[in-house]
């Protein structure tokens, strides 16, 4: 399987699911 | 307006976002311009982008994150959360959680510049020609900056978030 780092609409889409990750985990943690 | 504590603040966090720009900037020109576009470029053309164009936007580009990072851990410094914002704002540390958003921030930053200086620049010196590599060397740098480049791409997305929404969503500056 090719890395999806390769392919910039991919690097975006992973980047905007981390941040959407995060952003839940920093609501839970209480900031 | 008064020249005090608040404005020599406010002037490093200028120089701060001064310096993310002309890093974070390059970055993107390289991921979103320059890489994608190589291969559209004729074989004898494309010195002129690995000879010129790129050792000069590597150099800008390296010294834009070390201005980046100083100017950040001075700012934090000085506003006095350095400690809790670095320990993720948790409590074991010591840290306050208001302090989580710009650690997140803060770490994913300290990351990337060191994903430039010590992983994308000695590569790329290597896949240019800056220094000497036999070209099997080259390929295999070449891509390792290539991938490195991408991970800060995409690091940079969340970065800037909580960059921007500690300040603004969070009103911890």
């Amino acid at each position: 399987m090719k890395n999806p780092l390769e392919s910039l609409p991919w690097t975006i889409a992973l980047g905007v699911v981390l941040t959407i990750i995060l952003i839940v985990i920093v609501n839970a943690a209480g900031a | 307006m008064h020249f005090d504590l608040e404005y020599y603040k406010f002037i490093i966090r200028v120089f701060h976002v001064l310096c993310g720009v002309m890093w974070i900037g390059l970055l993107w020109y390289f991921n979103f311009v320059q890489i994608p576009n190589m291969k559209n470029i004729p074989d004898d053309q494309k010195p002129a982008i690995g000879k010129v164009i790129a050792p000069a936007a590597l150099f800008w580009f390296r010294w834009g994150a070390a201005g980046t990072v100083l100017f950040g851990l001075w700012l934090a410094s000085l506003n006095g959360y350095i400690a809790s914002a670095l320990s993720l704002g948790l409590d074991v540390f010591g840290g306050n959680v208001k302090h989580l958003p710009i650690g997140i921030g803060m770490w994913f930053g300290l990351i990337m510049a060191f994903n430039v200086w010590f992983v994308i620049w000695p590569h790329q010196k290597r896949a240019l020609g800056l220094v000497a590599a036999e070209p099997a060397q080259k390929a295999k740098s070449a891509r390792i900056a290539m991938l490195f480049s991408r991970t800060n791409t995409l690091l940079s997305i969340p970065m800037l978030y909580f960059m921007v929404s500690a300040q603004n969503l969070y009103h911890v500056s």
